[in-house]
């Protein structure tokens, strides 16, 4: 005879406010195997376990419901309160009666009802639970970074310093991402350089790092503690462990007219290069798409000139394999194309920029020496005019409906510097708001207006008219003192929104790692799980999750390295148990669930089988590798025979809650 | 190839030159426009309100003939273009204005939006295609400086009209560099010519209008084209110092197919 206890949560006014909390535990007292069922303002706290853990003991309890919030809020704390009273774990059901009933209904008497239902599905089912045992699985301990901006880099570092090996896997010839792209930092002005390059320097120098720059993540299959990964390097035409980075090689090759990306395109770099001086590796990489040797087999100079012997035109991109324990994913951003704001006349003025071309501009190591210099004419600009949320906060549909957090600052940034190094230049900004949270973040704004000079102006630029004389005609509104201005420029600059990185989508169905509409990394819970994605032994780090400056991006990259760190200092791992098992009497070896596994846990062999006529026959079935099967539940789906079950979760328990709602 | 035809009220009194050479033009071109019987005026203004029916259902009219006809719509006057485009997205998208519409009108058969409506332009772009109108070019326009005048209700709202890009369009100059001529491209010639407000606020219209010429002249146009009356209008009435004529875009097309009768587009006569 079962003997289960109901635990109605208040959960404050969460749920008390819109469910008769009261009414619940009464109803519910009447359902069948029902021994105990009160109600109680927190559950999950210390007193609130204790009633739990007291009842188990006291009515020696063989099952219970908890009716209370999200279990994937606290099913494991009231999982554990019921194991340290004695109480199998996979014996308490939660129904949640806050997320699924209190929040979503206003009227009392409904959610009243509704919530009445849910415990009575949630009894129903743990008439038939069975109590499960965890098994345990190893963990590997190593790490994979993908990508290695800041984010990677300071994961990479803070896993490698807790003394575990980590792997780097970075598109680019080179790591560093956009930061090496930037002058300075706000909000204390350091040079992006000075502050970056020594951590990539480290990064190479750690015994515990590897990098495989160049390369990309083709295939993952596994799981937490158990991932196995598949790299692929692509051909650089290069031998790493031969080229010294003399840069010879660049010096000489006559393919001079590739756009230099890493300048945005505003000066030419040669078929084979070093993206820039501090580049790590710092191995030459030659670009197919523009070298005469690959194209057409006529050249040839690099290997000539090489004296390390570097240069191998017949290399190919290699595939290696690799396991890991935990993934950390720090794909980072893009700023979005402007292809939709020709108002603002990018596509039509080389004198109209972006921000990240505002730093090429303004960076020793850029195209102009750092001189500010307009793209058109190599002049001086003395009127410059900053555009802010250009694709950010733009609910029209041809943008961003999110705020890409780090504009204002940087734009403050890039008005002060301006107007420090150039005072004859008259800046303009042009907001829809100011948006500068963060220590040290709004005195550094008020500087820019206050000291500076520079004029903000809230309102936006309806137009960008390029002039035949050279100059830009600004449009605009000034909302405040409502009036239409009209500013003859020299430079316009935008600042574009940010987008997460093209590469994060395929990349999030490999992991299996989910994202939100705008192709964000979700987090497991965003306040309490920030770093880690809801699929076990994924990690974020960096914009990859959300808009995020430096200085939080660097707060997030070590945070989900302690993550990463507490998951490799673990021998084993316990496994979910409810896992899929195959029925061999009902299985006919159709191979569905096979095909539908995400994780390779099925298997099938041909087995004997004694029929009822006292034969032996040779049978085609599915095995479950339990170590492997993440309970996903894909299988039971699919299986036209019913074989397939899932423990925790059988047809036959989820159909007894349908009843019990139905009734 | 057969083209239900829209020419609207303009071009029956102010606009005649608009009409008549798109005639010619399309018959030139081997192009056959035939012209909707009794059709009735667009409206003049796409009525922006979301519950204002009545305004829309004369261009409903218009619509569903050309659907009962079985062929495309063409269209000339920007404005009817605008209004007429912009009904027809709203009978295809809008279940409550489609219903309402039909419920009004009591048609034999509901209209939804089927009908395709096209701008005279897009017949030239993408049905004759550019690359095909400059082989029937008689009187190329070699070494004239001619400028694009969209104004604002050709192309806008973009998403619906999906004609061209409304913030940096090429339609238009792809047009005058099929007949031979040297498109100039201006920043302002998709803002607004002051349009109906030349009627209360004549020096407001002055304005945007000197804007527009003032642009197309910095960068060297010798002439400008539009397929707006009103911009036409507007355009002229405010050329004081600026000395740019404007033109039709198909008196133009007709003078490079040689079938404008009288002159060249040179100003003389403006």
């Amino acid at each position: 005879m079962q003997k289960i206890g109901v635990f109605v949560c208040h959960c404050g006014t969460n749920i008390a406010g819109t469910v008769d909390v009261h009414a619940v535990a009464e109803a519910l007292k009447e359902e069948p195997g029902v021994v105990f069922s009160a109600d109680y303002p927190y559950m999950c706290s210390e007193a609130g376990q204790n009633m739990i853990k007291d009842a188990i003991r006291d009515y020696q309890l063989t099952g219970a419901v908890i009716c209370s919030c999200s279990p994937r809020m606290h099913e494991a704390t009231f999982r554990k309160a019921a194991t340290s009273a004695g109480l199998n774990p996979y014996l308490v059901e939660i129904a949640n009666i806050r997320e699924q009933c209190s929040w979503i209904h206003k009227d009392m008497p409904t959610a009243t009802e509704k919530a009445i239902i849910l415990g009575k599905a949630a009894i129903a089912k743990v008439h038939l639970n069975a109590p499960l045992t965890a098994g345990e699985s190893p963990v590997t301990k190593r790490a994979l970074v993908i990508r290695g901006g800041i984010a990677g880099i300071q994961t990479a570092l803070d896993i490698a310093e807790a003394g575990f090996p980590v792997d780097i896997v970075e598109k680019q010839p080179t790591i560093g991402g956009k930061m090496t792209q930037l002058d300075k930092t706000f909000p204390t002005l350091d040079c992006a350089a000075c502050i970056l390059t020594p951590k990539m320097v480290d990064c190479a120098q750690n015994e515990n790092i590897k990098i495989y720059s160049y390369s990309e993540v083709t295939d993952v299959k596994g799981f937490v503690g158990n991932f196995r990964v598949t790299i692929k390097r692509k051909a650089r035409y290069v031998d790493e462990t031969k080229c010294t980075g003399c840069g010879i090689c660049t010096e000489k090759c006559p393919m001079k007219k590739v756009p230099n990306e890493f300048n945005l395109g505003m000066n030419n770099r040669t078929a084979v290069y070093i993206p820039f001086a501090q580049a790590v590796p710092k191995v030459a990489t030659i670009d197919p798409e523009h070298c005469n040797m690959l194209k057409n087999g006529k050249c040839g100079v690099c290997a000539k000139v090489c004296t390390a012997g570097a240069i191998d035109y017949k290399q190919k991109d290699e595939f290696i394999e690799q396991e890991y324990g935990a993934i950390v994913v720090a794909t980072g951003y893009n700023p979005i194309k402007l292809d939709r704001y020709d108002e603002f006349a990018y596509s039509q003025s080389k004198d109209v920029i972006t921000s990240l071309e505002f730093e090429r501009l303004t960076n020793a190591a850029g195209p102009t020496s750092g001189q500010l210099l307009r793209p058109s004419d190599g002049k001086h600009p003395h009127t410059i005019v900053f555009v802010q949320c250009v694709g950010s906060r733009d609910t029209s549909g041809c943008g961003k409906e999110y705020c890409s957090k780090i504009c204002c600052m940087y734009t403050a940034k890039h008005a002060m510097l301006t107007r420090e190094k150039y005072p004859d230049t008259d800046v303009y900004v042009f907001y829809i708001d100011v948006r500068t949270p963060g220590k040290n973040f709004d005195e550094f704004y008020r500087r820019a207006v206050e000291e500076y000079g520079v004029h903000y102006i809230k309102g936006m630029v309806g137009k960008v008219a390029p002039r035949a004389d050279g100059t830009l005609l600004v449009q605009a509104s000034d909302l405040i003192s409502n009036e239409q201005l009209k500013i003859n420029a020299d430079l316009v600059v935008l600042a574009a929104a940010i987008e997460p990185d093209k590469t994060a989508r395929p990349l999030a169905t490999m992991l299996t790692a989910s994202m939100d509409t705008n192709d964000f990394f979700t987090e497991a819970h965003p306040k309490l799980r920030p770093v880690e994605s809801p699929t076990a032994g994924i990690f974020l780090s960096g914009t990859c999750q959300g808009p995020k400056d430096i200085p939080e991006t660097v707060s997030q990259a070590s945070a989900a390295a302690a993550k990463v760190i507490g998951l490799l200092v673990k021998d084993k791992l316990t496994c979910n148990p409810c896992v899929a098992h195959s029925d061999e009497w009902m299985c006919n070896g159709c191979s569905s669930c096979e095909k539908v596994c995400p994780y390779g846990a099925i298997t099938y062999s041909d087995k004997e089988f004694k029929m009822p006529d006292r034969t032996i026959a040779i049978r085609r079935v599915a095995s479950v590798n339990e170590a492997v099967c993440q309970g996903c539940g894909a299988c039971t789906v699919a299986c036209p025979s019913g074989a397939m079950d899932l423990k925790g979760f059988s047809n036959r328990q989820i159909m007894a809650e349908v009843d019990a709602i139905c009734k | 190839m057969i083209f239900s035809y829209y020419p609207g009220c303009t071009l029956k009194t102010k606009a005649k030159e608009l009409d008549r050479y798109a005639r010619l033009s399309a018959e030139a071109l081997g192009i056959t426009l035939e012209e909707l019987p009794e059709w009735q005026c667009c409206g003049g203004v796409y009525p922006m309100a979301k519950d204002e029916i009545a305004t829309k259902l004369s261009s409903v009219r218009a619509l569903a003939s050309a659907k009962a006809l079985g062929h495309d719509l063409v269209t000339l006057c920007s404005a009817c273009h605008n209004v007429l485009k912009q009904v027809n997205h709203d009978m295809a998208a809008d279940e409550n204005i489609r219903t309402k519409a039909n419920n009004y009108m009591q048609p034999d058969e509901a209209y939804g939006g089927e009908t395709k409506v096209i701008h005279y332009l897009e017949l030239l772009r993408d049905t004759v295609g550019f690359g095909e109108l400059a082989k029937q070019v008689k009187n190329p326009l070699k070494g004239r400086k001619i400028a694009a005048y969209y104004g604002c209700l050709l192309l806008r709202p973009g998403s619906v009209l999906q004609m061209d890009n409304p913030e940096n369009p090429t339609i238009i100059e792809d047009f005058i560099r099929a007949l031979g001529a040297e498109a100039v491209v201006y920043p302002m010639r998709n803002e607004c010519c002051g349009g109906y407000v030349t009627l209360e606020n004549r020096e407001l219209a002055n304005r945007r209008s000197g804007a527009v010429l003032e642009s197309a002249k910095e960068c060297g146009a010798e002439m400008i084209i539009t397929a707006c009356p009103l911009c036409l209008y507007n355009l002229n009435k405010n050329t004081d110092g600026y000395d740019v004529p404007v033109y039709y875009f198909t008196e133009l097309l007709a003078e490079a197919l040689g079938v404008k009768e009288g002159g060249a587009c040179d100003g003389a006569g403006q």
